[in-house]
């Protein structure tokens, strides 16, 4: 044979051509294989980059600081100081007060433009300031007659201008804010009458409406996520432990278990829109629970969530070494005793494991919450559980949604910082889990 | 009595259920705990079992099957006639159980006393602005026979809770009796408690069978009602997607396939060869640093909210796309599109493929690669060679499990492909999924039974068949794999 | 050890064909070989014998550069094939291994064809221009391997699908097809059948007539049937090498004596 006979002579210190043309391959193929992972790496990279920079400008808003009388002649006519009555004074009482007191105050310090409408300047405060502002006089009504010194949203357009959105050639077509009114703005943040400050009002308040994205918040949505968390964990949990112990533990091998089987490694996959659909035909249409609840989020989620726990657990139980079971069914402890006395709290942390992340995963979750009518504008805060999980209530992650389903742009910083405060909890859950992890994991 | 409270009351029975077992059981046995066939507290958890599990699955029971007993009770009372133009039963269901609230309201505010409301009659007096005092708006006034039914529906919720209410305590009080009344010395305690318990964890994971049949169920009920509003034929034959508001509507599923399909395979097109390739690299090229910090940055891809992917494709991927590529090659000029949506997806699904693979590369034995090492392959040569055929299997599940997703998937599609229904080549379009068409006829503005959004679960139906399929069929190629390593 | 019977046969040649001079091998802080030397001859079979973590298939697995594929893993000294030092940095394992061919302990067959399977080694190595060229090349490795009469009428069947003696063989013909000049064979009965093995042992006695051969063997009846010389290893070290027939009836050392009497092991 003809290779036998030029294999013999080949000398190992020289490298044949076709070795090198392999080599290169091989080179090649391994360069191939960085640039998977470093395409990988750099996308989770530059999506986190844009997502979070994008946002962080959503914790600072730029407010107006104004010393606003409190005229009783208009807040309370009646003099009496009561609630009720006072609550007759609309908001647009309020914000005339407003105006009149930026005026004034703009005057006073000689910067008050000229010709410029009075209305134009009170167009600088944002339209929910007079609203915050009757609620804090309806919450507390001595401060009628005083003079009070008053954080006001600025104008979202004003905003938008300090944070780069928003420019002069930009201004000068659009019809909610004009040149001047940004120009009085950089008059005024000159002088300490504007400002930027963190934005509390963005994590605690509620959303608001399409035309004041300076005013939208994250509270409801909040509550509503932590009300499902809730309701997800005290139902998935021991719903999840219970039925993998049976699976693993008691059930005996046949058709029935094996449909079981099967059902739960489908249900992981089946698309999370269907659950959505499940929540809707099942709970709301027809067990008749309320629409954009937390109480029939809490439940499709669970519903999502326990084939996670279901398979985290199971794989909790199984890394339970024989012996130990053996060891107590050898002293005459029942097969349950067993089970619950020692293999149950061996799993437990591989269990709270599973089950963070299964929770990690549902906190996340949009698209079945839209079918169940979490899409809805809610302000209202939900009460205390357990009345408040049938209250209509929004969710963090739909939250996200609903804001970029908005026309103004201001509402894309809102959306990426709404994901920002997401992404903390969720970051916060998994550190749990890998602390939970890594501090009792254990190996036989 | 709120459910809570009645709840809280049957746990409490229960406790002391527990508390008194355990005495009886104690004393039946001259205080000498060694005489009892099981330890004294199995006693206590039989009779706690008894007390508050019957009760409260009643309970459960019992809050699901009312409202419907009382809803076709009710509805018998609302004749044709009583439904206003353009509207239908349904509608007119859900007016009378708002104002049934709504009454109910108005009775706790005082303004209103029981027996003022039986005299009520919804011709004489203003309901619609007495219920808009409470918080309860209507969209016009009540009609006689509407606020009857309201009326009737009130009184047969209230005997009904109550009914519950009594039903529930009278079995946690029987079943109490019973559990209390067997306990002996000779009584085995601990076999009924563990028979009870294990009746419970079979119950807990038939959870999982009762979730599939209600998906089941839910969407073949209404898909079935669809289908008697709108031919089974155009649904699957009509090349147009069309949805009316005032009926008339084309409701053809291909373009939201097609669309889904090529979101989909752009999806498989970026997710495929670079998860496969990451897995490789990792598996067999990786040194130990390199791979515990590139898997798990890797896995956090698949950790991340898929509205965030939404966002990033909207804000970010959408608008580069189309000022970088479509708008310079003429092909395109609007920031949604198949391709944004795809790419996004794709990003998605690497870990999807390439956690899989992994796993399957590193299941193939050593000896496989010694043997082709042995003989003077190069790594990779062995990887194309002797690796990849091997897992093959596996990792072609990994990839249908990856295609369920990307068909399944919801929000980068809502914010990144678009709404238009068509069917065109260019990927540069917008196009729409059939998961973006189930989340806009329902949550969009029309009425629940017509056509138009109905549709929406004959789509689901299509997604859960096509989405099973897929994983029937992968998990199957995975399990056959693994035995073959096992 | 009762049944000892010894193949009285002269070493054929006396031209070696490899040299180990010092070789002491690491793994991470262990030390596995501790300055062996070893003169492998050409158309021989060399057995390793010792007992089992006594660092001969380490060893083994340092011919052919095996031990690259260990990260950890680290060998000093020198292992010349024909005078060239295969630990050179000029040398390609790719290309040693071509020439040095290894059998595993487990068969190994490639989830492919029979076919595939001994056609892999010439397929990556570009040892044949032509189909048919390749086909004689499988035919030639399959009869040397003494596995063609089993399987020519199913070259297409998966290699996974043959019996463990088969499996073992097909390896054997795998490692043959690409011509090697020096066969390593590590514990290659270790799975296999009574019968099997001695199909694999005849097997082993041809193979001797164009290849140095290489074995490492639990068994030292395998040993005593199949090699002409011997070399014992015990703790890394290597205690004794000779003559097969000497090192079985008149070892030096007292150590191998032991071992050989059943005392070690």
């Amino acid at each position: 044979m003809t290779a036998e006979a030029t294999n013999m002579r080949s000398s190992l210190y020289k490298t044949d051509a076709r070795t090198k043309r392999r080599n290169a391959a091989e080179a090649r193929f391994r360069v191939y294989g960085m640039m998977a992972v470093g395409f990988g790496v750099l996308a989770l990279v530059v999506l986190l980059s844009t997502v979070l920079g994008s946002g962080f400008s959503a914790f600072r808003q730029t407010f107006v600081t104004l010393n606003v009388p409190l005229d009783a002649q208009v807040l309370d006519k009646q003099g009496n100081r009561n609630p009720a009555e006072m609550a007759k004074v609309t908001t647009i009482g309020y914000g005339n007060l407003l105006q009149a007191a930026l005026v004034a105050e703009l005057t006073e310090k000689g910067m008050h433009p000229e010709g410029m409408k009075a209305k134009d300047i009170g167009g600088l405060i944002s339209k929910e300031a007079p609203a915050q502002l009757r609620n804090m006089v309806l919450a507390n009504p001595d401060l009628i007659g005083q003079t009070v010194t008053f954080d006001a949203y600025a104008n979202g357009r004003i905003d938008g201008y300090f944070k780069g959105r928003v420019t002069m050639e930009s201004a000068a077509l659009d019809s909610n804010v004009s040149p001047e009114q940004l120009q009085l703005a950089d008059a005024m943040r000159a002088n300490d009458m504007m400002a930027m400050k963190f934005n509390w009002g963005f994590i605690f308040g509620p959303d608001a409406s399409e035309l004041r994205p300076e005013a939208a918040g994250l509270g409801v949505a909040i509550l509503g996520s932590a009300y499902m968390m809730l309701i997800v964990l005290v139902l998935s949990l021991p719903l999840g432990v219970a039925a993998s112990i049976y699976l693993e533990e008691f059930a005996p091998k046949n058709r029935f278990t094996d449909l079981i089987e099967v059902n739960i490694s489908n249900l992981a996959a089946v698309p999370s829109i269907v659950f959505g659909i499940l929540g809707l035909a099942v709970f709301i249409n027809f067990a008749g629970l309320p629409q954009s609840s937390p109480i029939v989020g809490g439940l499709v989620l669970t519903l999502m969530t326990l084939p996670t726990i279901i398979i985290a657990t199971r794989a909790a139980l199984k890394a339970v070494p024989p012996s130990i079971k053996d060891a107590a069914l050898g002293i005459g402890a029942s097969k349950m005793q067993t089970v619950f006395h020692h293999v149950l709290p061996l799993a437990m942390p591989g269990i709270l494991t599973g089950t963070i992340i299964g929770l990690a995963q549902a906190l996340g979750e949009t698209a079945p919450l839209l079918l169940i009518g979490m899409v809805a504008f809610v302000r209202d805060y939900p009460a205390a559980p357990p009345e408040g999980f049938m209250d209509p209530a929004a969710a963090l992650p739909v939250q996200v949604y609903n804001f970029t389903q908005r026309a103004d742009p201001a509402f894309i910083e809102r959306a990426s910082g709404a994901i920002i405060v997401l992404m903390v909890f969720l970051l916060v859950m998994n550190l749990m889990a890998i602390i939970l992890r890594r501090r009792f994991e254990r190996r036989w | 009595m709120s459910i809570g409270l009645l709840s809280l009351i049957v746990i409490a029975l229960a406790v002391a259920g527990y508390l008194i077992g355990r005495r009886i059981a104690l004393a039946k046995a001259g205080g000498d705990a060694r005489r009892l066939h099981s330890l004294p507290g199995y006693y206590g958890q039989s009779v706690f079992l008894f007390t508050a599990i019957p009760a409260l699955v009643l309970l459960a029971g019992w809050l699901l099957v009312q409202p419907v007993l009382i809803e076709s009770r009710v509805s018998g009372m609302i004749t044709a006639a009583d439904i206003p133009e353009g509207s239908n039963a349904d509608l007119v269901m859900s007016d009378v159980r708002r104002i049934s609230t709504g009454l109910d309201l108005v009775l706790a505010q005082g303004a209103l006393s029981e027996a003022d409301l039986d005299t009520m009659r919804a011709d004489f007096s203003d309901v619609r602005g007495r219920l808009a005092e409470v918080g309860v708006a209507l969209g016009a006034n009540v009609k006689p026979a509407v606020f009857q039914a309201a009326k009737t529906y009130r009184s047969a919720a209230t005997t009904g809770r109550w009914l519950m209410t009594g039903a529930v305590l009278v079995l946690a009080l029987a079943g109490m009796a019973y559990a209390l009344s067997r306990i002996s010395p000779e009584f085995r305690a601990r076999n009924v408690t563990e028979a009870f318990v294990k009746t419970l964890l079979i119950g807990a994971s038939l959870v999982a069978i009762m979730t599939t049949a209600g998906i089941v169920l839910s969407l073949v009920f209404e898909t079935v009602h669809f289908f008697k509003l709108y031919p089974a034929k155009d649904f699957f034959f009509n090349l147009v997607w069309n949805p009316q508001f005032r009926g008339g509507s084309d409701l053809g599923i291909w373009p939201l396939l097609w669309g889904t399909l090529y979101v989909s395979l752009i999806a498989l097109l970026v997710s495929v060869p670079v998860g496969i390739f990451a897995a490789i690299y990792l598996a067999e090229y990786a040194s130990k640093r390199v791979r515990a910090v590139a898997k798990p940055l890797l896995e956090i891809l698949a950790g991340i909210p898929t509205i965030v992917y939404g966002l990033f494709a909207l804000i970010t991927v959408g608008p580069m796309l189309r000022d970088y590529f479509a708008q310079p090659l003429g092909i395109g000029s609007s920031s949604s599109s198949v391709m944004t949506a795809g790419l996004v997806m794709g990003i998605m699904l690497i870990p999807f493929v390439s956690s899989l693979s992994d796993d399957i590369i590193n299941a193939v034995p050593q000896a496989m690669r010694d043997g082709s090492y042995g003989l003077g392959a190069t790594q990779s040569e062995t990887v194309k060679q002797v690796i990849l055929p091997a897992a093959l299997p596996g990792i072609v599940g990994a990839i249908l499990l990856a295609a369920s997703r990307a068909i399944g998937e919801t929000m980068i599609v809502v914010l990144g492909a678009g709404a238009a229904a068509k069917m065109s080549l260019n990927p540069f379009d917008a196009m729409t999924t059939v998961t973006v068409k189930i989340v806009s006829q329902l949550t969009g503005d029309t009425e629940f039974a017509s056509p138009e959004t109905l549709v929406a679960f004959a789509l689901g139906l299509t997604l859960f068949v096509f989405t099973l399929g897929l994983n029937v069929l992968a998990l199957f190629i995975v399990r056959k794999y693994r035995e073959q390593y096992e | 050890m009762n049944d000892m019977s010894l193949t009285e046969r002269a070493v054929d040649s006396n031209e070696i064909k490899i040299a180990a001079t010092g070789v002491q091998v690491f793994y991470g802080t262990t030390h596995a070989i501790k300055d062996v030397s070893v003169d492998i001859l050409d158309k021989t079979v060399t057995a390793f014998i010792g007992p089992s973590g006594c660092g001969k298939s380490t060893f083994l697995r340092c011919l052919n550069r095996m031990n690259d594929t260990i990260d950890i893993c680290r060998v000093e000294g020198d292992i010349l094939l024909d005078g060239e030092d295969i630990y050179d940095k000029k040398v390609d394992p790719v290309q040693l291994r071509a020439k040095v061919g290894m059998v595993f302990q487990k068969p190994n067959p490639f989830p492919k064809s029979i076919y595939d399977n001994v056609a892999y080694g010439p397929k990556i190595h570009g040892l044949t221009r032509s189909k048919s060229e390749l086909d004689e090349v499988v035919e030639a490795s399959l009869r040397k391997a003494a596995l063609w009469n089993e399987v020519k009428d199913r070259l297409d069947a998966p290699g996974t699908g043959l019996s463990g003696g088969q499996q073992q063989r097909l390896c054997i013909a795998r490692a043959v097809a690409t011509s090697p000049e020096v066969l390593l064979m590590d514990e290659p009965c270790s799975a296999l059948d009574p019968i099997a093995t001695a199909q694999v042992e005849e097997l082993i006695d041809e193979l001797r007539e164009n290849f140095s051969v290489v074995i490492v063997t639990h068994s030292m009846q395998q040993a005593a049937r199949v090699s002409q010389r011997t070399a014992f290893f015990h703790l890394g070290n290597l205690v004794e090498y000779g003559e097969t027939a000497q090192i079985f009836t008149n070892p030096k050392d007292p150590r191998t004596e032991s071992y050989i009497t059943g005392r070690i092991g």
